[in-house]
């Protein structure tokens, strides 16, 4: 088969081109630094400037993205990003404002920021609201960095012990890592809920909290979410909410209501901001009144109360036992912020309602349809996703099998292997918005390749076929380790 | 309904699949004295009334561009963007893809990816880089965490610069404040004019990692070879906090024998934005690669025999070590590492020594003309890049205010982080500073 394969910017150069041109310096010359300062060589690539657009238009066009598809990556989904979010985050006023401006310069901004941390309070019934944190991670470490403070700061030391389901995403037991505590992992039961059994015999006065997504990575809203926060409390420990699936809830229960202490948004998941191939992100974390005084600093408040005539001034304040600063300047400001404040202002409290129930109508719809053909584990109303298993009985057909096979009818795969509970896990969230067209298709492709791995498996084996590239060869990455390239005249001596 | 492309009869067709009768019936798990609660949030925009509404709020504060000369850095810099960065991030395929969990169709992103690695590498004179950081500040506790996993925590000791950022040092107390570290270096109040062998006496053999920035937060260049030698000697790692462009003008840290070279890429093609999202870079020795946090792609050949593109070392990271990972960091900066890749590319070799050469000029200018008005001084004598310290004849705040009368944002009020440095502004000046923008803070501040 011939190749398509597209040169790097490296192979691409070629010296003496030239691409976007600097103006010339207006200004008397000034003598370098000394020799010994500076660097021998810049061995960076040359190039026109029609060459760098052409290299790189080739480049996307070897991608699928929610423009081109559906893209039902459970867990990690990322619904249709509203247009009009790429013209607000550009406007002059969010892109050329430095975040260590004087805050009488910047008032919009922090407008914008203090509006945002209300909206996300009211969505979520939290107390407090911290901005800052730069992905779904980074709030959860934030998250568990406040629940350490909290225990120390009552002298209550001998908490060591976060519980954590094990259907978790792999982030929570990490975040934990992260501080030293000891993860103590949770079966779920038979209906997908967190093992109310075990859990009681785990609560005791050493337990630090729990982190728990719910919906869950099951795609299950936990029946016994009150009597599990009940038991998390009554030793003692914070209840953690991984806030990766609010897009099941938004109008539909407020977690801080339910009992939930602390709790991360992933503002690109819930609220429509590009992952642009994986990120960036954004992770507001919001708190009950207990872990107020913990948030990260500095927070947004109202320096000077507005009147009738005058807004009021806005500027930054800092907790009272504050963690610390999570990064340097204010969060994901622009890319983050801006798109998430304009997609939930278009939105209202209707709007926000609407969007968790047809994400659960779409998933449940898709469940209902694939039902018969694919062992749905926890098969019960469902929230915004759900997990069949990829295998069938006396066949070799392994999920990653039927996803390659998925591109091949134009579909992006869904998440593979996860959880880890569920064997040959095909993780499906399909979004509110997709229409009833493409998740029928997509159903309908799903059951076609069940059949396929009866009648022609290798068909699967050696998925996916249409497309530009085929499988690729993991274990050479892993074992040859090329993640680097040079100048072809630098080649010699590099490598 | 703004997004959601579901008519009345397809929904109550879907229902009727679903097998039950509302939307509401799909969510009987739910408290019910907790479900639907009503939001009190405002009524909901259209489209034209959000991008009026955005527009005003933004047309609210004074930008850079518009209203205001700047002078201000600290981390975050002010430079020229060509056009093509942002139409190439506004490929809907670019933007609109998730992490390339299934590389056959994400080559795309896979080679962004794999080339942005390698310009960082070429850059910084390291071996290798990952697919990014939320920052330098994160990026700089993460080489924090890299030292304590390769020490596997028998030492504890990390000396930091005082002419670390100060953020990124307030970031680094915030990560590692459950790991029981022992800090040095760490002083507001420490000799502010001694070089990095200062920091020498403070290195010992429970010293895990040195952590310096280069230039330093003052501007100042100091060639860390020696400092990084005698941590070699002592066992410790070295981390140099590097600014990329100045990265195009001076001896690489790589060059230096630095172990983790880690920094803000945002000076590489993406806007202010009021500090975020910026892109933390990172990058290392081969030999701390299976250390390292994040993303990594690699080269491979699918089974057509074409080059391609996969993340790889996967088994380093959370999902597979859970907590046994050396960090939780799950994304990358996808969107943005494409900006600084397209950023690097668009101006090459030869336009990004024209951008480096450009700051270096227009600050030396500056530095020439502001130290020439009485009262006003250079505080440092070491060579500089684009960043330098002004002293002043009155509190940097005063200053500050009076040249923002003048719509001139001033540079950054060092007493606000050294006690010591209450008459004392750290001014940038990079390509974007015309010469008469110069001259007109220099007239400004000769009428102060």
């Amino acid at each position: 088969m011939a190749t398509i394969v597209e040169p790097t910017v490296f192979e691409l150069s070629s010296p003496g081109r030239r691409g976007v041109t600097m103006p010339a310096s207006d200004v008397p010359e000034t003598a370098l630094p000394p020799k010994e300062l500076l660097r021998s060589e810049l061995p960076l690539p040359e190039l026109a400037e029609v060459d760098v657009v052409r290299h790189y238009m080739k480049l996307s066009k070897f991608n699928y993205s929610v423009d081109d598809g559906f893209y039902p990556l459970g867990s990690c989904t990322m619904k249709y990003n509203p247009k009009i979010n790429e013209d607000t985050c550009r406007l002059p006023g969010y892109l050329f404002t430095h975040p260590l401006q004087p805050i009488e310069t910047v008032q919009g901004n922090l407008a914008l920021m203090f509006e945002m941390q209300e909206w996300l309070k009211e969505i979520s019934g939290f107390a407090g609201m911290t901005l800052q944190p730069a992905a779904g991670a980074h709030g959860e470490f934030t998250g568990v960095l406040m629940m350490a403070a909290y225990h120390k700061s009552r002298g209550d030391t001998k908490r060591t012990k976060m519980l954590i389901p094990d259907a978790a995403h792999g982030t929570n037991p990490a975040s934990v890592g992260m501080l030293g505590f000891t993860v103590i992992t949770i079966p779920s039961d038979s209906r997908g809920n967190v093992d109310l059994k075990a859990l009681e015999a785990a609560c005791d006065d050493t337990v630090v909290g729990m982190m728990l997504t719910n919906p869950n990575t099951l795609g299950m809203f936990d029946e016994n979410i009150e009597k599990v926060i009940q038991l998390v409390h009554k030793c003692g420990g914070l209840m953690y909410g991984d806030g990766a699936n609010l897009n099941a809830l938004l109008g539909i229960v407020r977690p801080g209501d339910l009992g939930f202490d602390v709790m991360h948004f992933n503002l690109h998941k819930t609220f429509s901001v590009p992952h642009g191939g994986g990120g960036p992100g954004s992770g507001p974390v919001g708190v009950g009144p207990v872990l107020e005084d913990f948030l990260p600093a500095p927070l947004v408040g109202i320096i000077e109360e507005g009147d009738e005539e005058m807004a009021p001034l806005y500027g930054f304040v800092t907790p009272k036992q504050s963690i610390g600063r999570m990064k340097a300047f204010h969060g994901h400001f622009g890319g983050g912020l801006v798109r998430s404040y304009t997609y939930i202002a278009m939105h209202g409290p209707d709007g926000l309602k609407d969007i968790a129930q047809y994400a659960v109508l779409n998933a449940n719809y898709l469940q209902a349809k694939l039902r018969d053909t694919y062992k749905i584990p926890f098969d019960r109303i469902c929230m915004h996703e759900f997990v069949a298993e990829g295998r069938f009985e006396g066949s070799d057909i392994r999920a990653l099998d039927i996803s390659k096979r998925l591109m091949d009818y134009g579909f992006h795969p869904p998440t593979n292997y996860f959880p880890l509970i569920v064997h040959e896990a095909l993780m499906i969230e399909p979004t509110e918005t997709e229409n009833k067209d493409t998740l029928d298709r997509f159903a309908d492709a799903l059951i076609k390749i069940a059949e396929e791995a009866k009648s022609q498996p290798d068909l699967l084996h050696n998925a996916p076929s249409t497309t530009k590239f085929g499988r690729m060869d993991e274990v050479k990455a892993a074992r040859e380790l090329v993640l680097c390239c040079w100048l072809p005249e630098n080649y010699e001596s590099m490598t | 309904m703004t997004y959601i492309p579901i008519s009345p009869n397809e929904r109550d067709a879907m229902l009727k699949t679903v097998g039950v009768k509302s939307l509401d019936d799909l969510f009987d798990a739910v408290p019910k004295k907790h479900r639907f609660p009503k939001l009190d949030l405002p009524p909901a925009l259209t489209e034209m009334e959000a991008a009026a509404h955005l527009a005003d709020m933004a047309s609210s504060n004074e930008n850079v561009r518009e209203h205001l000369i700047s002078f201000l850095g600290a981390g975050a810099y002010n430079h020229y963007v060509p056009s093509v960065v942002d139409h190439m991030l506004r490929r809907g395929e670019f933007y609109t893809a998730y992490t390339p969990y299934q590389p056959e169709i994400s080559q795309g992103t896979l080679q962004a990816i794999f080339e942005y690695q390698s310009l960082m590498t070429n850059l910084t004179g390291m071996d290798v880089s990952n697919a990014s950081h939320y920052d330098g500040a994160t990026a700089t506790a993460e080489a924090v965490n890299l030292a304590y996993a390769q020490f596997r925590g028998k030492r504890k000791k990390i000396v930091i610069s005082p002419t670390v950022h100060p953020q990124y040092r307030e970031v680094i107390r915030t990560y590692t404040q459950a790991m029981g570290l022992e800090t040095a270096g760490d002083d507001p109040n420490a000799d502010l004019e001694a070089g990095p062998e200062a920091l020498t006496s403070l290195i010992d053999e429970s010293t895990m990692l040195v952590i310096v920035q280069y230039p330093d937060f003052f501007g100042r260049i100091h060639d860390y070879t020696k400092l990084i030698e005698d941590a070699h000697a002592k066992g410790s790692l070295v981390c140099i906090v590097a600014n990329p462009t100045a990265l195009l003008m001076l001896k690489t840290p790589g060059d230096m024998g630095a172990d983790i070279v880690v920094g803000e890429a945002q000076p590489f093609g993406i806007p202010l934005w009021y500090g975020g999202p910026y892109l933390g870079f990172f990058t290392t020795k081969k030999s701390y690669v299976h250390k390292m946090a994040g993303r990594l792609v690699g080269e491979t050949i699918d089974n057509r025999g074409q080059r391609s593109y996969v993340l790889t070392l996967t088994s380093r990271e959370q999902h597979i070590k859970r907590e046994r990972a050396t960090s939780n960091i799950c994304t990358n900066q996808g969107l943005l590492a494409l900006a600084a890749a397209v950023y690097m590319s668009t101006l090459g070799k030869t336009g990004l020594e024209q951008v480096a050469n450009l700051c270096y000029q227009k600050a030396h200018y500056a530095a020439g003309e502001l130290s020439k008005i009485e009262g006003f001084g250079l505080c440092f004598m070491e060579p500089f890049f684009h960043e330098f310290v002004l002293c002043t004849p009155r509190p940097a705040g005063e200053v500050n205010q009076y040249l923002l009368d003048n719509g001139i944002l001033g540079g950054y009020d060092l007493g606000r982080d050294y006690p010591a440095l209450q008459n004392h502004i750290l001014v940038a000046v990079t390509e974007m500073n015309s010469k008469d923008e110069i001259d007109t803070l220099v007239e400004v501040l000769k009428e102060m």
